[in-house]
């Protein structure tokens, strides 16, 4: 246990200084990327930019400005080159919207994806399988963007007012508000991962269902739910508890860029989008690095909860 | 008189898939009483397999039809629901399969499994009560050191072990009949004989009857009392042991006992085996079933022969047109591979 804690800490060391590492590099080649002469205005002299480099320390070699990027981001100490402000206060700020966001969507689509994925396979070539691959299959396809903008537009103030016009009200303040912006962001970050998860789980469950060993369950006279849950579920189930947590974990870090930008939640997707549009590297660094931490992480947790789920693989 | 407690009648099985209808089982009967072993045997898609899981209504679908009766204890099996039929599984029949390895849940403990079984069929049952009972089980089959083998999984038990939990695991509520389904075929030599004896020795204790089906004649030579040879959904030849081992009637019985590796006859150059591949169950040859095989058709075999008693001792039944002492000419050398289909 320790030694796989250990080793697991150690890899997500190397992942994070190799992701941050890129990003950082990308900054240096693309076009544009120098941060002085964006800082320095449309009218700057050559002086100004230089003034800027050195003040900021952009005139330093690479390898050292990022020593000095890392070093800033673990100690708070990371400010913006656009608006000036402290990354690590923004992102504080933005993280509430998002985790509210990621929680809520990550228990519907589980719920919702599961849930069609079982009907889906036991009704295998009846219709409501056949009808539920189509509406999956439309979930899969519909852009975040258009759906989501679809659904404030005709379910919002605009037209049927049953919903908020977007926003995010924090779940300290008021939460039956919280609760009401959340619900449609919520569904249209989900719709995609259940039509998903909902194919994948069918297929999963219509291997199983072969299995000898559910054979074997029906032959000792179990009842099919019992059947279903316990042998059959229980081991389609496996491979969704990795989809799952690789999803969540992309979900907070930053992965619902879309759906916080059409709901305007202020949270660290958005915050991140923005920063993509001024070519900001700090906030980029930032949110890139909590992303990939949050994977990472997950990525552990789902190599221990494996060796929970499949005894095989545990170690004697 | 031992008690009647099987009696399959005209047993009729037909799957309809994409390529046409199967025939997978067609006109099967027999009957089984307490305390006998009933040896089916065959290639793979000669039906046995499909007749034994229709008796538990495993074959069920949406795509199976069944015709005739499956009578156990004057109830009828294959007309019977399936919350009825829930009732007979694994409590009053129970079965076993083929391969041990894949025939538990990974996922679970092995004690569990057991207990599973015994729980489904006794709802008083408790947690402590079901585990000791799988402790004893576990035991009556052999396992050494049942006590903390039942915490086990699946992938800690060898093949062998697997097979005796599986039985353990069939006897857990003394059913009646024991179905096993090619319970050696994925055991190495030494380790078929110790299950077979197994089987052998728990049908009395447990005072059960036992459907042993395999490919392989020498498996039932230990135990069976009576075999039943299939062939394309059909019964070619049945009758007690002595009778299919000493007078087989069939040719394709005679290829069958022709290909058991044997210690009493003039070692071959190569193992014996029947020409050819059975025929497709969609599209049956006419006439015999095995006519397109056997070294021996000839006109008459154009016309499928019944399942008749040919031979002067009665429960000996065989499907073939050839003339009973014209076959007891013929067969050594059939047996011995020296007549071959042309």
């Amino acid at each position: 246990m320790a030694a796989f804690i250990i080793r697991r800490t150690l890899g997500a060391v190397i992942v994070l200084a190799v992701v941050s590492f890129l990003t950082f590099c990308i900054f240096i080649v693309i076009p544009g990327g120098d941060p002085a002469e964006r800082m320095a205005g449309k009218n700057a002299t050559d002086e100004n930019i230089a003034n800027i480099r050195e003040t900021w320390g952009f005139d330093q070699p690479f390898y050292v400005q990022y020593a000095k990027m890392m070093q800033n981001v673990f100690s708070g100490d990371l400010i913006s080159y656009t608006t000036q402000q402290d990354v690590i206060a923004e992102i504080k700020r933005g993280l509430p919207a998002t985790l509210s966001l990621a929680i809520g969507a990550a228990i519907i689509w589980l719920f919702f994806g599961v849930l069609v994925g079982v009907i889906s396979a036991v009704t295998a070539g009846r219709w409501s399988d056949r009808g539920i691959t189509i509406l999956a299959l439309i979930g899969i396809s519909m852009p975040v963007f258009w759906l989501g903008i679809l659904a404030r537009y005709y379910l919002g103030p605009e037209n049927a007012g049953i919903f908020p016009d977007g926003q995010y009200v924090p779940l300290t303040e008021n939460p039956v508000d919280w609760f009401y912006h959340m619900i449609l962001p919520w569904f249209v970050l989900a719709v995609l991962f259940i039509g998903f998860y909902g194919r994948v789980l069918r297929s999963n469950i219509l291997d199983s269902i072969n299995e000898d060993y559910v054979r074997t369950a029906r032959a000792k006279g179990l009842n099919p739910r019992r059947v279903l849950i316990k042998h059959v579920l229980r081991n389609s189930m496996i491979p969704i508890v990795t989809l799952f947590a690789l999803d969540f974990a992309a979900v907070i870090g930053g992965g619902a860029i879309l759906t916080e930008t059409v709901f305007d939640l202020q949270g660290v997707g958005q915050y991140a989008a923005r920063s993509v549009r001024t070519l900001d590297l700090p906030p980029i660094m930032a949110v890139t690095l909590l992303g990939a931490f949050f994977i990472v992480f997950f990525n552990a947790i789902v190599d221990f909860l494996y060796a929970y789920l499949d005894p095989r693989i545990r170690p004697s | 008189m031992a008690e009647r407690l099987l009696e399959v009648k005209g047993l009729k099985v037909e799957f309809a898939t994409e390529d046409g209808v199967v025939n997978a089982v067609d006109g099967v009967s027999f009957t089984l009483d307490r305390g006998q072993v009933l040896g089916i045997v065959g290639e793979s898609g000669s039906g046995k397999s499909v007749t034994a899981m229709t008796m538990l209504g495993l074959t069920r679908g949406v795509n199976a039809r069944f015709e005739g009766e499956v009578n156990y204890k004057g109830r009828d099996l294959i007309g019977m629901s399936e919350d009825e039929l829930q009732t007979v599984r694994g409590n009053e029949i129970a079965m076993i399969f083929q391969d041990p390895m894949t025939a538990m849940n990974p996922v679970y403990r092995v004690g569990m499994q057991i207990a599973e079984g015994l729980r489904a069929h006794n709802s008083r049952m408790n947690k402590h009560q079901s585990r000791a009972r799988g402790v004893e089980l576990l035991r009556a089959v052999g396992i050494p050191n049942p006590e903390s083998r039942v915490d086990d999984y699946p992938h800690q038990f060898s093949g062998g072990m697997r097979q005796r939990a599986m039985i353990a695991m069939a006897l857990a509520n003394n059913p009646d009949i024991l179905i096993a389904d090619e319970p050696t075929t994925a055991l190495d030599v030494t380790i078929q004989a110790q299950i077979i004896e197994l089987i052998d020795r728990l049908k009395d204790e447990f005072n059960s009857a036992v459907i042993l089906i395999t490919h392989d004649l020498g498996v039932v030579a230990e135990i069976a009392d009576v075999i039943m040879v299939m062939y394309a959904g059909r019964v070619v030849e049945v009758g007690s042991k002595r009778q299919i081992f000493y007078d087989p009637q069939h040719p394709y019985t005679w290829g069958l006992l022709g290909s058991i590796p044997r210690l009493d006859r003039p070692k071959a150059d190569r193992l014996h085996s029947i020409e050819g591949v059975p025929p497709s169950l969609i599209n049956l040859p006419q006439g015999c079933k095995f006519r397109p095989r056997c070294p021996h058709a000839f006109e008459k075999c154009w016309e499928e022969p019944a399942l008749e008693n040919r031979v002067e001792e009665p429960g000996h039944l065989d499907r073939c047109w050839l003339p009973v002492e014209a076959k007891r000419n013929i067969r050594e050398a059939t047996i011995s591979g020296e007549t071959r289909a042309a």
